[in-house]
């Protein structure tokens, strides 16, 4: 069940129906100061003591990345980059997660319906009972952020506290965050907010420090300033130019009539060939297979 | 710390140095933050690692483990050679015009009055001179050589930029860089804030880092001032509070002090701590220690305590030798101790060489561990191969394990860092059988004195004698025991300035202050530096008000602050001579003519009349700070640079005195210090933010977070030794060996100390053999057995290993 109602949702994946018009919600966004973060992990902790979401206990692979990545269970990851410039250090940190696109490639790859929202204050909601798990968000985000769940095979990520926000409450990450590293607000005050930092950042010799709000996706929802942001690549692989992948914009955009003919297509010759051929039914053979499958699965 | 956390928000500099704070103290950091977004300010870090605090620094700068000394020394020389020190403030508030006593010298590595058998100095020389009236001798106009400021400066004229390059690896460049903003502070309108823990504390000569850093901030003018201080962040949430409450067996609640054999009777006791002032019209506060020291008696024993049997000094403990955690462990592992009660500890994990512990824990007949979790110590005895070898079969120990709640299922206080005792209440029922503390503490009394009542003994009024008249003995709660720590009057206590006056407290109640308390058995009060906390007026430490009038981070209405609940310690200096504040930006206190006000509560008589000349530093007999601190620190008045037991290269100032003079050494321990021929690394340890200590890795969410132990190392260790990240590496030294994943990091640089080349190894301390994390193996099974020569806090900071590859990844 989406956390907010219909009447705040502005878009819904593989729907055609007209969102509801009469609310004009505030769009919202968090901003997140890379120059300010120390790496503590309290929003991965917030995150996962708000969502009840508990990933297993991983390993060490040599790095203070823990869990490893993104998961099903796990929704924000800090990812520690170590950057040396002109004989001096940094040590570049940036949580990583779903940056709630106001152009979403998740949104827009989704075949099933409502299975993908976006609320009027501008927050990508997954709505995991219609999803069907078949993984197209994935391939559609820009950033590689969903993930499968293996036991329900469903899409997981960060909901913005979809829930939190939807009662005025700020996202469980931005509360806790003990340097203000992470805020939320307006779409538009965070965007002042950003500048401000970005003065200070400059005062300080970084004379490229900047707001990251990519517009090849219409924008973000969730921003960080950078103190490199002519270089986005050096956090830890930030996208420098993000879009959405030219299939999913020509699959759901341009072509979409044509793939709407291949369904309707499709439905007819299925039906023929129930008609002509009669049912699939399942063989010996076919379970055998299954079984197999299933334990190679398991393993 | 001397000034709170607050505080750190008027900071112009923030030197972060012997601590990781937004490692360790990632919540307390946020002012730091904020000092550098809404004041301008800098932040430097120094630090033999690039800190989770370096990531946000201004300038950080690497060190090697355990030369520290050598660095701040030569920030004084930096300060004292360029004249950068506030000139105005160090000759009224310090005692640098005081005149040294001749025969007080320093040569070689050594002070005068060394006694390499004893491993202690005769301190007579380290001294002032004194007239016949017992008044220190001073030179205002600082001609004669002997005072300390011109001793100070030629004991750090060794301290050259090359000195501290050579010996701390620091290049020089980025040490100068350091120098020129530290120094930049000297002024009134600015002020650094020193932010340490124990990275400083543990060594060999932990104390003196503390002194060292206390020098820099008295030449700088930052005592006292907002924004300024020398301030110790504590590593638990209540270790201000357990310290303020004697931790140590040489210490009585509030600093005082244990009595010896030698002092027979209270006066004795109390003829060597008179404090009588060596200055003409100084407070010298602690003249009132009789007081203070009377009414913790009145406290112990009640009404058994009477003028006739002084008070029960009797009954006290005589401790002659300091049973620290070092000492305690020896005397176990020398068969020397019957029973061992471990209450909120666990020190098979936290104290050095668990080899030497396991042996020491198993020699015992019984061990009492109290805990809300299963602690490895609670479970010494089990075999978890290489991580815990022991042998249960071999081990007769019987272990009682009694479960204790935790924080959050009982009402009591915290004192933070910053001095503010702060109420919390009960959120929740402990589980099964657990009980609080003060609970089983009760229980265990009760039933000794029962004993003692049905059987008598050797000499059991210590135990009959001690006033228990809670109204559930069994149960005291922690109100009740809040007001004791409070202090209440006796009998009516009649005002000091009129006698014909009401009394300024009715017999049984509370007492405001401890300005109100009494010698002569009057009042009662368990810890006099608490006194306030708890008055008629309600539990001053429940208050919640977040309101800061002034915008300075002094929220006077939140919790009590102790002494007298005042926010910065010193405030008196804040303000000049005159009384007038050295600059507006840092206004605390001021003279108003017929008193002191402003933000703060005054550490200073409210009444004192700048004209008196009475120092600011009320605490000390002379009124000023000691920049040379007579024979109060066993290794000598000024920091000398004496490198770690275990170290890498010979100590560069002078190779004849390598370490800590008057460090104390056990037999047996000595000759398992390693040697950098077959230990050439430089090892230290650490806490990381994913934990606390060894409670975390209970926690499932925190196991997740930093599952599993790694060491750190640098590129160039890791290429000379071909270990990949992520591959299993060994590390030993002389003492033990611990596996453990490797984190290949450019934040650990190669120095260069002394002509060589100094890796240095990381080592995290998180993790154990109990709990939800992944298994591992304790940083303190490598780590040597010695301390701080003033604390024997261990030398965990700095000591020698060797490393290997010992696998892939995974």
């Amino acid at each position: 069940m989406a956390s907010l109602q219909s009447l705040d949702v502005r878009q819904r994946s593989a729907s055609t129906a007209q969102p509801p018009s009469v609310r004009r919600d505030l769009e919202i966004a968090k901003l997140i100061d890379v120059s300010k973060c120390i790496g503590c992990k309290a929003c991965q902790s917030a995150c996962m003591a708000w969502n009840d979401i508990r990933p297993p206990v991983g390993i060490n692979r040599g790095v203070y990345d823990n869990p490893n990545d993104l998961g099903p269970e796990t929704w924000t990851v800090m990812r520690f980059a170590e950057h040396e410039e002109n004989g001096k250090l940094e040590w570049l940190i940036r949580k990583d997660g779903c940056m709630h696109c106001t152009d979403p490639g998740c949104l827009k790859a989704c075949p099933a319906p409502g299975a993908i929202v976006q609320y009027a204050n501008g927050i990508v909601d997954f709505v995991q009972e219609n999803c069907i798990g078949c993984g197209y968000c994935v391939k559609g985000c820009p950033f590689n952020i969903p993930r499968i769940s293996k036991a329900d095979n469903r899409a997981y990520k960060c909901t913005l506290c979809s829930d939190r926000v939807a009662v005025g409450q700020s996202p469980a990450c931005a509360k806790c965050c003990p340097t203000g590293a992470i805020v939320f607000g307006s779409k538009a005050s965070m965007v002042d907010h950003a500048q401000g930092r970005i003065a200070d950042l400059k005062s300080r010799g970084y004379a490229k420090a900047g707001l990251y709000d990519p517009p090849g996706v219409g924008g973000t929802h969730v921003m960080y300033v950078l103190h490199h942001a002519d270089r986005p690549g050096l956090y830890a692989n930030l996208a420098n130019n993000p879009v959405i992948s030219a299939a999913v914009s020509l699959w759901k955009g341009t072509l979409k009539p044509l793939s709407m003919i291949g369904m309707g297509a499709a439905i007819v010759v299925g039906l023929l060939h129930f008609v002509t051929r009669g049912p699939n039914e399942v063989t010996e053979a076919d379970e055998e297979n299954a079984r197999k499958l299933k334990g190679r699965n398991a393993a | 710390m001397t000034n709170g956390w607050t505080d750190i928000k008027n900071a112009d500099v923030v030197l972060i140095m012997g601590g990781n704070a937004a490692e360790a103290h990632t919540c307390g950091f946020k002012w730091v933050t904020e000092a550098k977004a809404n004041n301008g300010a800098k932040l430097i870090v120094v630090d033999p690692r690039f800190t989770r605090s370096a990531a946000v620094a201004d300038l950080y700068m690497p060190l090697r483990p355990g030369t520290d000394i050598a660095f701040l020394g030569g920030v004084i020389n930096y300060i004292l050679s360029n004249d950068k020190i506030f000139r105005e403030y160090v000759a009224a508030f310090t005692n640098a015009a005081f005149i040294v006593k001749e025969g007080f010298g320093f040569e070689d590595g050594l002070f005068t009055g060394y006694n390499a058998e004893k491993r202690d100095y005769d301190r007579a020389t380290w001294d002032y001179e004194f007239d016949e009236a017992g008044m220190a001798k001073i030179d205002p106009t600082l001609a004669n050589p002997r005072c300390v400021l011109n001793l100070l400066k030629a004991h750090y004229a060794r301290y050259t930029p090359e000195m501290v390059e050579r010996t701390c690896g620091t290049p020089k460049a980025d040490f100068l860089k350091a120098c020129e903003l530290i120094a930049s502070t000297g002024n009134p309108n600015k002020t650094l804030t020193s932010l340490y823990a124990l990275g400083w504390t543990q060594h060999s000569k932990g104390s003196q880092n503390i002194r060292n850093m206390a020098i820099i901030q008295l030449l700088l003018g930052n005592m006292g001032m907002p924004g300024g201080g020398i301030n110790a962040l504590r590593g638990h949430s209540n270790v201000q509070g357990i310290t303020d409450f004697g931790l140590f067996s040489n210490s009585v609640p509030g600093y005082l002090v244990m009595p010896r054999t030698a002092e027979p009777t209270l006066d004795e006791y109390l003829k060597t701590r008179a404090f009588k002032p060596i200055r003409p019209d100084q407070m010298s506060f602690l003249q009132n220690y009789r007081k203070f020291f009377v009414s913790f008696l009145k406290a112990m024993y009640g009404a058994k305590a009477t003028p006739d049997n002084q008070f029960g000094y009797d009954w006290l403990p005589k401790v002659d030798v300091n049973l620290d955690t070092l000492r305690q462990f020896e005397m176990m592992f020398q068969g020397r101790m019957n029973g061992f009660i471990c209450q909120g500890f666990n020190p098979l994990m936290s104290v050095p060489n668990r080899k030497k512990l396991i042996a020491g824990l198993s020699k015992l007949k019984f061990l009492v561990v109290m805990d809300p979790l299963h602690t490895e110590t609670a479970h010494f005895f089990e075999n978890h191969g290489e991580m815990n070898d022991a042998d249960p079969a071999k081990i007769a120990t019987e272990v009682f394990l009694l479960p204790t709640n935790c924080f959050a299922e009982e009402e009591g206080t915290f004192t933070n860092s910053g001095r503010v005792i702060q109420w919390h209440w009960k959120a929740a029922e402990p589980p099964g059988e657990a009980r609080t503390d003060i609970a089983i503490m009760a229980d265990l009394f009760l039933r000794m004195k029962a004993l003692y009542a049905k059987d008598g003994g050797a000499y059991p009024d210590p135990i009959m004698n001690i006033a228990w008249s809670y109204r559930n003995p069994a149960k005291p709660t922690a109100d009740e025991l809040l007001r004791e720590i409070n202090g209440s009057a006796l009998a009516d206590l009649p005002d000091p300035t009129d006698p014909a006056k009401p009394p300024i407290r009715k017999a049984g109640e509370l007492v405001d202050i401890f300005a109100q308390l009494r010698d002569d058995g009057t009042t009662s009060c368990a810890n006099w530096i608490y006194s306030g906390c708890y008055t008629e007026r309600g539990n001053m430490t429940a208050r919640r008000d977040p309101s800061d009038p002034s915008g300075k981070g002094i929220h006077g209405n939140w919790g009590y602050s102790w002494p007298a609940n005042r926010r910065i310690l010193y405030n008196r200096a804040s303000a000049d001579p005159s009384g007038k504040a050295w600059s507006a930006k840092k206004k605390v206190i001021e003279w108003t003519g017929s008193r002191w006000a402003g933000i703060d509560v005054p550490d200073y008589g409210p009444l004192i009349d700048p004209g008196k000349n009475t120092g600011p530093f009320i605490m000390n007999p002379e009124g000023v700070a000691r920049l040379f601190t007579r024979g109060l620190m066993r290794e000598g008045p000024f920091p000398e640079h004496y490198e770690p037991f275990e170290s890498p290269v010979a100590n560069p100032f002078h190779p004849k005195v390598q370490s800590n003079p008057v460090a104390r050494v056990f037999k047996g321990d000595l000759e398992v210090f390693g040697k950098a021929e077959d230990y050439p690394y430089a090892a230290t340890t650490y806490r990381l933010v994913e934990h606390i200590h060894f409670w975390s890795k209970h926690a499932r969410m925190n196991a997740v977070l930093q599952p599993e132990l790694f060491v750190e190392i640098g590129e160039g260790l890791a290429k000379e030794k071909g270990i990949q990240n992520g591959d299993w590496v060994e590390v030993w030294s002389n003492r033990a060996r611990i596996k453990a994943k490797a984190v290949v990091t450019k934040r650990i640089r190669t120095l260069t100390c002394d002509g060589k080349p100094v890796h240095i190894v990381g080592i995290p301390i998180h993790w154990g053999f109990t709990g939800a994390a992944k298994k591992g193996y304790g940083a303190n099974q490598l780590t040597p057995y010695v301390g701080d020569a003033n604390t024997e806090t261990p030398e965990y900071k700095a000591f020698l290993v060797n490393i290997k590859r010992i696998g892939p990844a995974v």
